[in-house]
């Protein structure tokens, strides 16, 4: 047993997954993020900003190694150029950001969910990105570690999306009983001949070569391209390999969908909620079921793409409250969209915790 | 020119562009240095000199307008292979956008070829004015000529720590330049005047490159430094697991507690507040229970309130934040500043105050004691906590006591005698 924060659970996870090395710059709450990834990581580095940042960690990449970096709204913001050139190369890397409270520098320690709708839209032209949230400790082991093999096994960059309140407060840790991680790797092409970089396999990602390696030429691009990766206007097959960004993800999504359901028999009612404001619902639900209130509980891991799954689960339910920490529902709006909907509610607030009470209440204002 | 590196024909530049004449003169080069074109990287900016990737048969790599520096740096250090060339390609426009990128690479010492194609404009967007435009050069959004000086972006990087720094104006055969900087081990920059047909030709119509160059007091001399050794990150080999970083709890002892306890201890920083509160919770975890400790205070760490909650409770605990402690304890001023609204607000519950403060009134019950005057302000959150424990044993004080002597600050304070200066209190 051990007194640690998620923080030191993260890092720990992805140094087992294979990450190589951490590029960091600092800024709370993701500093303890970067103080373990300097101390685990087999290879680190300071950046002098969060441009610098990410476009190294695309370099490194490209060379086969998995580069991480933790970060929070205001360094996200200056990384999206490099986060859409990454998407656009297929460059699979980690980007874990620790939300807290905004606009802009905000209140940098306070914890907050209110980066969603930014990451949903992030990808000019709106694709999506593999965003995986954190909602236990036990999270924080698992679902980097699931987040780094979906970055290599799609090529593609992925954020890990917690906040202030699940990786820096302590608590015990049984870590003798947490699963091993699995080591990824790279989708090598196998072979000495024929290597087309941007060629979809099966199941629609293109074998991976390092840049730089001694036999077979690669290239890398950001700009429009075919699958030689050569530059090209909107030509017929460059905009099939931008329609296959989109796919690539759609289709393998599934094996990247992860939940907790906790249904109950004869319940109208789901609570649908994520990331810090998970563990009220969790504790919200205990509640009411022992007073006799029949209540079901989702709580999403990865938010986006939006899993089709959440669809048929959502569509079982008269009722539906969405629990988040954010003005009015993030989450809720990418769900469901922004009109109002008489049968389905949010749970909000800035600036502090969603309590279980709150969510309790709205339960019970709701119906049997 | 047709080599194994380069296809010359059709490149695809503007009649005249010097674009034409780097990129000849960059395939003559590698030609010449007798490297193996899966040994070389090109990376390339956005902007016209950036649209070549199709013609090099080597590797390359075509990124975002101004990061190519920092991108090929990526790959570079990525390789960390010295027979492997990575060279850039960025205008006088993409070193401006990513000066930072140029600084850190040279400053680093990273062992890339950096050739910046100065056309002393904005090809690709139609011919506006750059951090490089000199003054009195005339461009689409300075027709009257620049009005303020450019960079001497070679004495920039060479201040910066660049090993290899070169300018040459673009004319005829420079290959051999070329070929010692992409064989120099570290940092090189090539600064490569030129002037853009379409833009630079027609704004300034009968002015010489070389005048211009001379003009704007850009010197063409060359600086090396080749005692400078190369930045590299090597694989640390000795890494251990996180988790051997914290001590290990062993649950030796029992608590009696059946229903979850929540703790907020309130001090100054510098006064062991979060300290005092972990080891607390590692003593809970002793005592076998589950814990969650969450610190609070300003962005300025040393200074200020330094607040803690502690939530024990023999079931896993779930939601962690505590909007009414059962117990508060406060210690010094800032921390009674900062939790003054539980004085209020706690309805039931015990308070424990240092008796130097002043506390407002309250429906919970109240104790002061001298903590401070006993134990110094470093130590009087710990004190605190051992005289909660004494009072409210809901884990063994052999617990606390055990934790105390385990951690990092035992054998600096004798925490036995601490205890002993609460004899005869309740
Ligand atoms: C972040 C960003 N800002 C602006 C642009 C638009 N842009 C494309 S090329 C270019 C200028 C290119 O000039 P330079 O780097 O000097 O290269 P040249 O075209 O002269 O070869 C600009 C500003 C961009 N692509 N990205
Ligand atoms: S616009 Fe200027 S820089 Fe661009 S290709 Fe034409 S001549 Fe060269």
């Amino acid at each position: 047993m051990i007194l640690t924060n998620g923080s030191m659970l993260i890092i720990e996870s992805l140094a087992r997954a294979g990450g190589e090395i951490f590029i960091g710059y600092p800024i709370t709450p993701a500093n303890a993020l970067y103080r373990y990834g300097t101390m685990r990581f087999p290879m680190w580095l300071a950046a002098p900003d969060e441009i610098t940042t990410l476009q190294w960690m695309a370099g490194f990449s490209a060379t086969g190694r998995l580069p991480v970096t933790a970060t929070s709204f205001p360094g996200f913001a200056l990384m999206v150029e490099s986060i859409n050139m990454a998407f656009m190369m297929e460059l699979p890397m980690i980007v874990i950001l620790v939300q807290r409270l905004g606009p802009s520098t905000g209140t940098a320690t306070c914890g907050a969910q209110g980066d969603l709708l930014f990451l949903n839209g992030v990808i000019s032209g709106g694709y999506g990105v593999p965003t995986m949230c954190i909602s236990s400790m036990e999270d924080c082991w698992s679902i980097p570690a699931a987040a780094a093999k979906c970055a290599v096994e799609l090529r593609t960059p992925v954020f890990v999306l917690t906040s202030k309140e699940s990786v820096m407060p302590l608590s015990d840790m049984d870590v003798s009983s947490l699963p091993e991680v699995e080591r990824v790797s790279y989708p090598m092409h196998a072979g000495q001949s024929n290597y087309l970089p941007y060629l979809p396999e099966n199941n629609l990602v293109p074998d991976f070569l390092p840049t730089g390696n001694d036999s077979i030429q690669t290239r890398v691009t950001a700009s429009t391209h075919d699958s030689e990766g050569l530059l090209r206007h909107s030509t017929k097959e460059a905009m099939a390999n931008t329609h296959r960004l989109h796919d690539k993800m759609t289709a393998n999504l599934d094996e990247f969908t992860y939940y907790e359901l906790d249904e109950e028999d004869g319940s109208d009612t789901l609570v649908l909620s994520f990331g810090i404001t998970a563990n009220a619902a969790r504790e919200a639900v205990g509640k009411l079921r022992s007073s006799g209130r029949k209540v079901s509980l989702l709580i999403a891991k990865t938010l986006l793409p939006v899993p089709p799954r959440y669809f048929d689960v959502l569509s079982g339910y008269e009722r539906i409250i969405v629990a988040e920490e954010n003005l009015d529902g993030q989450y809720r709006r990418i769900l469901f969209g922004a009109s109002d909907r008489e049968n389905v509610t949010g749970v909000n607030a800035i600036g502090r915790m969603v309590t279980p009470d709150e969510i309790l209440r709205e339960v019970a204002n709701h119906g049997k | 020119m047709e080599n194994r590196f380069l296809a010359t024909s059709g490149l695809p530049f503007c009649k005249g562009c010097g674009h034409h004449l780097i990129a000849r003169n960059t395939g003559k080069a590698l030609e010449s240095l007798d490297l193996d074109p899966m040994n070389v990287v090109i990376v390339t900016d956005i902007g016209c000199n950036g649209i070549i990737d199709r013609k090099f048969h080597t590797h390359t790599v075509h990124g975002l307008h101004g990061r190519s520096v920092a991108l090929a740096t990526g790959i570079t250090l990525g390789l960390d292979d010295r027979s492997k060339k990575v060279i850039v390609f960025i205008g006088d426009g993409g070193a401006t956008i990513g000066l930072q990128h140029v600084i850190e690479a040279a400053h680093r010492n990273v062992d890339i070829t950096v050739i910046v194609h100065n056309n002393m404009l904005y090809g690709m967007t139609g011919g506006q004015s750059s951090g490089l435009t000199p003054c009195g050069f005339k461009t689409t959004t300075s027709p009257d000529g620049k009005s303020y000086s450019g960079y001497d972006l070679c004495r920039i990087v060479g201040s910066a720590g660049a090993s290899y720094v070169r300018r040459i104006i673009c004319m005829g055969d420079f290959s051999s330049h070329l070929a010692e900087a992409i064989d120099w081990e570290g940092f090189a920059l090539v600064e490569a005047m030129e002037i853009c047909p379409s833009y630079g030709v027609k704004y300034n119509p009968g002015r010489k490159l070389a005048g211009i160059v001379k003009e704007a007091g850009l010197s063409l001399d060359f600086h090396k430094n080749p005692e400078r050794k190369c930045f590299s990150v090597k694989p640390s080999t000795i890494i251990k697991s996180l988790f051997e970083e914290v001590p290990d709890v062993e649950a030796c002892f029992e608590s009696t507690l059946t229903e979850p306890i929540s703790i907020v201890l309130s001090g100054s920083a510098g006064g062991g507040v979060q300290l005092a509160a972990e080891l607390l919770a590692r003593a809970a975890m002793a005592s076998g229970l589950h814990v969650t400790k969450k610190g609070n205070y300003p962005v300025t760490v040393g200074t200020g309130f330094s607040s803690a909650t502690v939530i024990m409770s023999p079931h896993k605990i779930l939601f962690n934040e505590v909007s009414e402690p059962d117990v508060l304890i406060v210690v010094t001023e800032d921390g009674l500043r900062y939790s003054a609204h539980f004085f209020d607000s706690m309805r039931e519950g015990l308070i424990i105050a240092d008796s130097g403060l002043t506390p407002p009134p309250t429906n919970s019950d109240l104790i002061t004691l001298d903590f401070t005057k006993k134990a110094g302000t470093r130590n009087a959150a710990i004190l605190s906590l051992m005289y909660y424990l004494k009072r409210n044993p809901v884990i063994p004080m052999e617990a606390f006591m055990d934790t105390l002597e385990k951690s990092r600050i035992a054998g600096k304070v004798d925490f036995r005698a601490m205890l002993s200066s609460l004899d005869g209190t309740e």
